[in-house]
């Protein structure tokens, strides 16, 4: 609990630091002098705060989704970005553009979240039949079917002139984050609290299929709802900002190191540490360029890579 | 009491289980023996409604497995079955704590907490309790998993090979924490076990199978005799009874 508290407090430090990092010059003496300036005050509402917000409800709930993917497919190596989901999101995405462009964002988001589910059940589906399910087969498949589904949108957004877009949604670039455009995000909160309290039917679902039955469960209904959060939660954050690769994958893997993987326990701590994964990358990304940003996904895709490597390597030595 | 009723178990055109038809005799303990694909794990896997029958029904207590709802029946009947490779992170406490689910439903209250430290005592698991399971021995992560489906404290109690990976003593203790369990407090076991001596030393009751159908039943003299086993196991097993117990010498 006090690290918890410690972890958190640390998180709120550098949210706070966030906010007066960028190109507007937003001081603390021109917030609070007594005749504050107008423009400083304005960036800070209008831009600042809500990126902020965005940030830490992307990195909350998306690593929140990879654990529970990870449950699901009783996987320590997949996340949504890496199975289908999120590849399924875009192409909803492209579908609802392309075939009906005055629907609301909203609406376009739930297309998404329809197309993410099928992608994931489907992925699920293929787990199911495949008789060897080796460690690493897992993700490769769950690679395989994410390139299956990204080519074909590939196909499309050529033909309709919309790379463009799919680019943006792919890539979770936090630069366009304004009031009024993030406000979605506020969804993937309730859906981390449904997470949260549904938690020990995950952990039993971890366990597989039979403990659940045993235990006096029904495995499928406990599937059911954790594709729903985690293609809800994908289709949300693919519409706003955009992909972030790896924190799905490296969170949940970071907690379960020193945490175990009880979801009572585990949810809260994968939540503060995804958002502090994208605080971090999110910062980076502002001053490495200062002042042109680069991605957080770009960042999220280096710090990321490197960080799996190293669980990589370090859980082959144990196995072994 | 457990009663099955023509369960039969098809794979494509392979019959594993053969319209099998029993009736476990509630308390004590019940041994299923056999050669290997004889069937036992996969009728106490339908017995248990973990796997779904081809056809058949079975009724515990009057109440069909596959019809009564799921967490009715996780207060009557436990089950742990062969293959328990867990991929999740969970210490022994807390994977001991799952197995009063059905009771608490995720709120363990003061006395869900004694049947979680009876349990852990019981199989001897104090010193590794705060234990994650991926850091112990084969033979102490089997042990943690009968704990939980004992702290489940359910009438029927099914465990498929639970002496698998423990050593000598605590394959013994466990033999002896089941019988108590049995004689004190009323349970009954059906255990799949391939230690023809240990199933007639503690069995009140076998079950012999062959190619997917019960060969023999009956107690330990009924069983442990050449003739049966050589049937059952197309093996010469020569029996001797040894301080009132069947014992098997089948090593040469």
């Amino acid at each position: 609990m006090k690290r918890f508290v410690a972890a958190a407090v640390v998180i709120v430090l550098l949210a706070l630091v966030s906010l007066f990092i960028g190109v507007g010059n937003v001081s603390w003496n021109s917030l609070f002098s007594p005749s504050p300036d107008e423009r400083a005050l304005q960036v800070l509402v209008i831009s600042r705060i809500p990126r902020l917000l965005a940030v830490i409800l992307v990195g909350m709930s998306l690593g929140v989704a990879g654990l529970l993917m990870q449950m699901l497919a009783r996987n320590r190596f997949v996340e949504p970005a890496t199975a289908g989901t999120a590849e399924s999101a875009s192409l909803g995405m492209l579908t609802a553009t392309v075939l009906a462009p005055q629907l609301p964002v909203l609406g376009k988001m739930l297309v998404a979240s329809g197309f993410a589910l099928a992608g994931t059940a489907l992925f699920l589906l293929i787990l199911k039949r495949i008789p060897l399910r080796s460690v690493l087969v897992v993700p490769l498949v769950g690679l395989v079917l994410a390139g299956v589904i990204d080519s074909v949108t590939t196909f499309f957004a050529y033909r309709f002139d919309l790379l463009q877009s799919v680019n943006a949604w792919t890539t979770g670039d936090f630069s366009t984050v304004l009031r009024g455009r993030y406000e979605l995000l506020w969804v993937t909160l309730g859906l981390t609290c449904c997470a949260y309290v549904a938690a020990d039917r995950f952990t039993v679902a971890g366990m597989g299929e039979s403990f659940t039955t045993n235990l006096g469960m029904r495995y499928s209904r406990i599937v059911a709802l954790g594709l729903v959060i985690v293609s809800m939660v994908t289709a949300m954050v693919v519409v706003t900002v955009g992909m972030i690769p790896f924190l799905g994958l490296i969170v949940p893997n970071v907690v379960s190191l020193f945490m175990g993987d009880n979801a009572r326990r585990s949810i809260p701590w994968v939540a503060v540490c995804g958002a502090g994964f994208v605080l971090v990358c999110d910062v980076i990304g502002r001053v490495v360029r200062f002042p042109y940003e680069i991605p957080g996904a770009t960042i999220a895709g280096v710090m990321g890579s490197v960080l799996f490597l190293y669980l990589l390597l370090r859980r082959d030595a144990r196995v072994g | 009491m457990i009663e099955a009723k023509n369960v039969t178990k098809r794979y494509g055109t392979t019959l594993v289980v053969d319209d099998v038809s029993l009736r476990l005799p509630v308390g004590g303990i019940t041994s299923i023996i056999g050669p290997n694909g004889a069937g036992k794990s996969t009728l106490l896997s339908m017995i248990s409604r973990v796997l779904p029958m081809s056809s058949g029904n079975v009724l515990v207590d009057g109440l069909d497995v596959v019809t009564t709802p799921g967490d009715v029946l996780a207060k009557r009947l436990a089950i742990l079955r062969q293959d328990n490779h867990l991929t999740s992170r969970l210490t022994v406490r807390e994977l001991v704590t799952f197995g009063r689910y059905p009771h608490s439903k995720g709120r363990p209250t003061v006395k869900d907490q004694e049947h979680v430290e009876r349990a852990i005592q019981h199989m001897g698991l104090e010193a590794l309790s705060a234990r994650f399971l991926d850091e112990l021995s084969g033979g102490q992560r089997q042990r943690a998993f009968v704990a939980m489906v004992l702290c489940q404290d359910t009438d029927y109690v099914l465990l498929d090979e639970p002496l698998n990976g423990l050593d000598l003593k605590h394959a013994v203790s466990m033999m002896k924490q089941l019988r108590t369990a049995a004689d004190t407090l009323g349970k009954s076991f059906v255990l799949v076990l391939h230690d023809l001596n240990f199933a007639s030393c503690y069995s009140d009751h076998l079950i012999a199978m062959r190619d997917g159908k019960v060969a023999f039943q009956g107690r330990s003299e009924d069983i442990m005799r050449p003739d049966v086993l050589r049937a059952v196991y197309d093996l010469e097993i020569a029996i001797q009874q040894i301080n009132g117990d069947w014992i098997a010498t089948h090593y040469r």
